[in-house]
Parts: structure tokens; C-alpha cells; sequence
């Protein structure tokens, strides 16, 4: 790993950080009017894989999709205008926080239906394939996603097909307030499609390092022909299932699961690496920080002061 | 309404009813995602786990597909299932089980089982709910013969329709809407089911009768309001029970006024309200002195922008609008009174 590189995944999951505290700070002023699914704790995986991917790659994603959307380099701007629903935002104040696309920089839609995403992944890759296009598509899901039937199906078929997709499991522990254990029999979701012959390993989501690593080297295999793979990354959510609070307190959480959620934290990690490897100082630390808070400053700004989409908008896109 | 009782909110009553039904009878249990945590579906299951426990209580995996089909199976092996969706969005997903199972089981082998199950789904409008939270699927479960539907409006039939739905032997859809949950209203001293098919009217008048159900029938109701200032009286007949449709209350309101208005909670085209303007016009024609009207969601995809979403839906605003221009008479330049909802997310 090159220093340019670590910079860039740390400064990804900063970006992500601050925006989703910016968002949690400004949802009680109820201008951001829609359910949001922060990824609060959960920066390093949608950061190390979406740095992995190559800028032609394809990625689809959930409702839970601030991060991905970061991750993948989209407009700060788009993204605030997005979530206060105004007609300059990524998907033109129509999909709101949990419908993020930006497919000029290879994030194709995030859906609000479980699982949903996942076979359109496998029909980006079947594309690629076809039109030997060398593009990856990632299917990029929670640990909630592998009850559906669809998920199955979808893998079966990619194997039958040998199709450059990668399945993507962000393991936070919890479908809404529903544990694994409450869910599966077999927790070790990686090994789900075991049968069906798919490969996969669990790795630790919270090391934005070998998050990258890992899902380079997945890709690197799907590119060169390789079979779809699986990887699970484990982390944390931090808050409540949808809005801006914590929820650590509630009965469904474990005990001590703040606590190690916190030492767990995926930002201070990598900056210890970052100060002891590639010796950045603190002023430079602050310096980001600095430079962050007023991109974000202007993207709210931008934001607020843009205009709701006019009443004809409500009729468009419904078909080309 | 009978003396005695209570007031009680719409979320609160199904809760009863749920708490009643479990009491009553053991065969009848209950899943879904969420049903025994502590948000407890809008606080409608709550206490449910505690009282009653985790065999007949039960959280599940994210396969609606599937454990609708389970729904069945319990339910062919004697049990009383009570599926619930805190969407409708989401049975999209179970239509196989639904519509090629649960609703052809009885039929399909010439009346030798039946399916007694319940499910309920919630539909979700305002705060941001957007394309994919906020479908009213009505229309889809009437459209197949086999499921009985029901919207109730109050929390009394709320109440009494659960329990109807419970004890139906067939497959009912039960369709609450999110913005009811929170509505207060008179329940009896001893919950009891309300029989399916009949419609209810809310409001006795001579002008126009006004067809709407579930949130709809309320924002129905403040409409009327402001058109008996206006001089228009308007006659408003709720449905509840969609399956089976208790044609003759509104072919008889129609006979009566001459004039139909249906305000539909989902898309106006193949919708519950497209159903009642061709019941009106079977049934009641030569009594017809116009066109039958529509208004309902536009035929679009729910948007999350405010003012979008605003223009979306059909509101109070909209119905007396259109009544005016019924009547041929030129809309007022006053404010017609929105309703205020309560109404904040996230969800
Ligand atoms: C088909 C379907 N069923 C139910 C829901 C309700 N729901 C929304 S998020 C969620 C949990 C998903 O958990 P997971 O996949 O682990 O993602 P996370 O929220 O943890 O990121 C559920 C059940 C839904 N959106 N879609
Ligand atoms: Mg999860």
C-alpha cells in the first residue's frame, strides 16, 4: 500500500464520518424529510471497496447508501441537495437519502427493498460479460439481504454463468433490531453458498486496509475471469436502524456492544497507521479536517439555498 | 355509536384486538419483522412477546416469499396465522404464495381445505417514504378472487375487523395506512368483530356522494366540512371491507345523490375507485345526472420532494375542488383547512 493510497481511503471515511454527523445534526431542523440509514462505524467498508473498484466499475447498493455514495467520489453537493429533496440533487429531489445514484461515477442505484439490488448486479456482470466489457459489478448488501430467496437464485445463476460480480455482505450484526442468530442457523454468512459453490472468506470491516486489500484482489480475480466471489466484512452499526439516535441502550443490543463498537472504531485505526507508517502530523490531520468542514459547509449551503423541483418534475421520468 | 366505551388511537386498538384474539384462541399466532421488539410495528404487538412468548410471537428472516407460504402450511395444519408488513411495499415480494396459493388453495381442490390466515401491511405516506415505502397494493388483492380486503378507517374497525379477519377460515388482507395510527376514536367496553361487507357512511348528504377508504375517507371528511360552509352537502360512504363490497350502500348513496365522486388511497387506473365508478355505472346510471369522477394518486411514481409529494396525493384541498366543479360551481378564493398530521419520520 503507497502512502497516496492510504491518505485517500482515510480521507474517504473521514468524509464519510462528518457527513453522516452533519446529517444526524441537521435532521431535527426537519428540512431533510425521509427515513435516513447512517453508516456511521461502518465507513471502512464501503471505503475500502469502493476504492478497489476501478472508476469503469459498476456498484449497487441500499437504502443505507450516504457511504457508497461518498465512497464512490459522487458531488458532496448533489448528495445534501439529494437529502433535502431539492431539485438539484442526485437523483433530482425524486429518490431522497435512500435512493442514491450516481452513475457517472459507477454507483447505479440504491434500492429500499432488501435484497433487491442483488440480481441487477448479476445482470450488470452478465453485460459485461457479453460485450467483454472487463467491468466488474459489486452487489454491495447487508447481513439482512441473505434471507432472500433472490439472493440464492442470484448467486446460482452467476456461478452457472461465471459472471465478473462480486458479492459484497456488510455484516453489522443487525437487520433492523434482528440479530444473525435470530435469522440463521448457520451464521457464518460467507458460507451460505457453500452449496450452491461459491467461495467466500469473512474478514475484519473495520481495518479500511485489508477491506482494500481483500476486495482488490477479488476483483483483480473477476477481471481476469475468475468465478464470483463472496466476501464478508464485519462491523458495527452505530446507531439506530433508521434516523439520527443511538440506540446502543435498547434491550435488542448486546452487552458491551457500544464499547467494543467504539474500540472498534475504523477512523482511529488508520490514522494510527497513517502517524507511525507514512509519519503525518498532526497539523496536516487538522488540516483535512478543516478543508472537509467547509466543503461540507457549502454543500448544505448549496443545498438550502436551491430550489424545490417545479410541479412538472412530479410527471417526468416516468418513462423516456 | 353505542353508550359506554372508550376512546382509544387506531394503533392501539389493533393492539387489543391482537392481545384479545391470542387470549381467545390458541391456534392463533403471530410473525413478522419486528412484531416482538420494542417498536413493536407502531406500537401495535406491543406486550404481545411478553405476554404470550416467543412460540406464538415471532420475529423472522427477511423472506416474505417464503413465510407467506409458511403462513399457508401453518395454517392448512390447523394454526390461525397473523402475518404482518410494516409496508405493503414489501408483499410484492410474496405474490407467488399469495395469489397462486393462499388464494387458489380452497378452490383448486373443490372446497376440501381453506387457508384461515390474516395478513396485515401498513402503507406509508409523507416524510420521505418515496418510491418504494409508500404502495397501496388494494387494488392487486382485489383484483384475484380468493383474498378477502379490508381498509379500516377507525379505530373501532380497526379493532373489529382484526378480529372479523381472525376468525375468517379464508386468506384476509388487512390494510392499515400510517397516517390512521395515531387517530384516536370511540371503541366499545368489550372488542368484537365487525363482519365483513359492509360499508360504512360517514356522513349523511344530498349533493354528491364521496367514495373513499382508509386515510382518504378522512381527508374525505374534512373536505365535507368545508363544503357544508360552502352550502354543499356532500355524502360520504367508506367501503372498509373491499372483499367482499357492500355494492348496494353505494349504489344506493348514488341513486340518491346523482352524482359520484371516488377519491382512491392508490393509483386511480385499475384501481378500488375504478372498480366503484363501474359499479356505478352497471348499477346506478339512469341516476346519474354527470360523469363520474376520479381522483387519486397521480399516475406516477411517489416522489420524496415535498412539494412533489404534495401535489402526488389526493387531499381535502382536492376533493372540494373537484366537487365544485361537479356542481358547476366556481371554486371560492378561500383556504380550504389542510389537515394537520402529526406526522414526523424517520419512519
Ligand atoms: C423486502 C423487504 N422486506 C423488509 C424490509 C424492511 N427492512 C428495511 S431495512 C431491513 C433490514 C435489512 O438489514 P440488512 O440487510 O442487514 O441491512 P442494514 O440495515 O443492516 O444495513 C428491513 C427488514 C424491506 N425494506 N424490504
Ligand atoms: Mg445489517
Amino acid at each position: 500500500m503507497d502512502k497516496k493510497l492510504a491518505i485517500e481511503l482515510y480521507r474517504t471515511m473521514l468524509r464519510i464520518r462528518r457527513v453522516e454527523e452533519k446529517v444526524s445534526a441537521l435532521y431535527p431542523g426537519d428540512k431533510i424529510q425521509s427515513p435516513i440509514h447512517l453508516s456511521t462505524g461502518q465507513e471502512a467498508v464501503a471505503t475500502g471497496v469502493c476504492l478497489a473498484m476501478a472508476s469503469a466499475d459498476h456498484i449497487y447498493g441500499t437504502y443505507r447508501g450516504h457511504a457508497l455514495y461518498i465512497a464512490r467520489g459522487a458531488d458532496l453537493k448533489k448528495l445534501f441537495a439529494e437529502l433535502y429533496a431539492k431539485d438539484t440533487g442526485c437523483a433530482r429531489g425524486k429518490g431522497g437519502s435512500m435512493h442514491l445514484a450516481s452513475p457517472e461515477n459507477g454507483l447505479m442505484g440504491c434500492s429500499a427493498i432488501v435484497a433487491s439490488t442483488i440480481p441487477v448486479a448479476v445482470g450488470d456482470a452478465l453485460a459485461s460479460k457479453m460485450s467483454k466489457a472487463k467491468r466488474v459489478a459489486v452487489a454491495f448488501f447487508g447481513d439482512g439481504a441473505v434471507d432472500e430467496g433472490v439472493f440464492f437464485e442470484s448467486v446460482n445463476f452467476a456461478l452457472l454463468k461465471n459472471l465478473p460480480v462480486l458479492f459484497l455482505l456488510e455484516n453489522n450484526g443487525y437487520a433492523i433490531h434482528s440479530k444473525v442468530a435470530d435469522r440463521h442457523k448457520q451464521t457464518q454468512l460467507w458460507r451460505l453458498g457453500e452449496g450452491l459453490g461459491l467461495k467466500g472468506r469473512r474478514y475484519d470491516g473495520n481495518d479500511v486496509f485489508s477491506v482494500y486489500a481483500e476486495t482488490k484482489k477479488a476483483i483483480d480475480g473477476l477481471r481476469r475471469g475468475g468465478a464470483p466471489r463472496l466476501l464478508e466484512f464485519m462491523t458495527h452499526r452505530w446507531g439506530e436502524h433508521v434516523g439520527a439516535g443511538s440506540d446502543f441502550n435498547e434491550s435488542y443490543r448486546l452487552k458491551g456492544e457500544e464499547k467494543r463498537a467504539r474500540s472498534n472504531d475504523p477512523l482511529p485505526k488508520a490514522r494510527r497507521a497513517l502517524e507511525t507508517k507514512w509519519k503525518i502530523s498532526r497539523d496536516v490531520f487538522d488540516r483535512w479536517e478543516t478543508e472537509l468542514q467547509s466543503e461540507i459547509d457549502a454543500a448544505v449551503d448549496f443545498a438550502e439555498k436551491s430550489p424545490f423541483p417545479r410541479a412538472e418534475r412530479l410527471w417526468e421520468d416516468v418513462f423516456l | 355509536m353505542s353508550a359506554g366505551g372508550r376512546i382509544i388511537k387506531f394503533g392501539e386498538a389493533l393492539r387489543e384486538a391482537m392481545f384479545l384474539a391470542m387470549e381467545q384462541d390458541p391456534a392463533v399466532f403471530v410473525m413478522g419483522i419486528g412484531v416482538d421488539d420494542h417498536k413493536a410495528v407502531f406500537g401495535s404487538t406491543r406486550g404481545l412477546v411478553q405476554k404470550f412468548g416467543k412460540a406464538r410471537v415471532f420475529d423472522i428472516p427477511i423472506s416474505e416469499n417464503a413465510l407467506t407460504g409458511v403462513a399457508v402450511g401453518a395454517a392448512l395444519g390447523g394454526l390461525k396465522p397473523v402475518f404482518i408488513h410494516i409496508r405493503c411495499d414489501f408483499l410484492y415480494l410474496a405474490m407467488d404464495q399469495l395469489f397462486n396459493i393462499a388464494a387458489k388453495w380452497r378452490y383448486m381442490f373443490g372446497g376440501q381445505m381453506n387457508v384461515p390466515m390474516v395478513i396485515r401491511c401498513v402503507i406509508g405516506r409523507s416524510w420521505g417514504q418515496g418510491a418504494q415505502h409508500s404502495q397501496n397494493l388494494t387494488s392487486f388483492f382485489m383484483h384475484v378472487p380468493g383474498i378477502k380486503v379490508a381498509m379500516p378507517t377507525t379505530a373501532n374497525e380497526a379493532q373489529g375487523l382484526l378480529l372479523a379477519a381472525i376468525e375468517d377460515p379464508n386468506p384476509v388482507v388487512l390494510i392499515e395506512h400510517r397516517l390512521l395510527y395515531d387517530i384516536p376514536g370511540h371503541v366499545p367496553e368489550r372488542l368484537g368483530p365487525i363482519p365483513f361487507g359492509r360499508a360504512e357512511i360517514r356522513r349523511t348528504g344530498k349533493d354528491v356522494t364521496l367514495v373513499a377508504s382508509s386515510y382518504m375517507a378522512v381527508e374525505a371528511l374534512k373536505a365535507a366540512e368545508f363544503l357544508e360552509s360552502q352550502g354543499i352537502d356532500v355524502e360520504i360512504v367508506d367501503p372498509v371491507s373491499l372483499v367482499p363490497l357492500d355494492r348496494e350502500t353505494i349504489v344506493n348513496s348514488v341513486k340518491k345523490t346523482g352524482k359520484l365522486l371516488v377519491v382512491d388511497s392508490g393509483w386511480s387506473t385499475c384501481g378500488v375507485g375504478a372498480e366503484i365508478a363501474a359499479l356505478a355505472a352497471e348499477k346506478a346510471f339512469a341516476s346519474l345526472t354527470g360523469p363520474v369522477r376520479r381522483l387519486g394518486q397521480e399516475q406516477t411514481t411517489c416522489p420524496v420532494s415535498k412539494p412533489l409529494e404534495k401535489i402526488f396525493y389526493p387531499d381535502a384541498a382536492k376533493i372540494a375542488r373537484e366537487v365544485f366543479d361537479m356542481m358547476g360551481r366556481a371554486f371560492p378564493d378561500v383556504e380550504v383547512g389542510g389537515l394537520t398530521t402529526t406526522f414526523k419520520g424517520p419512519f
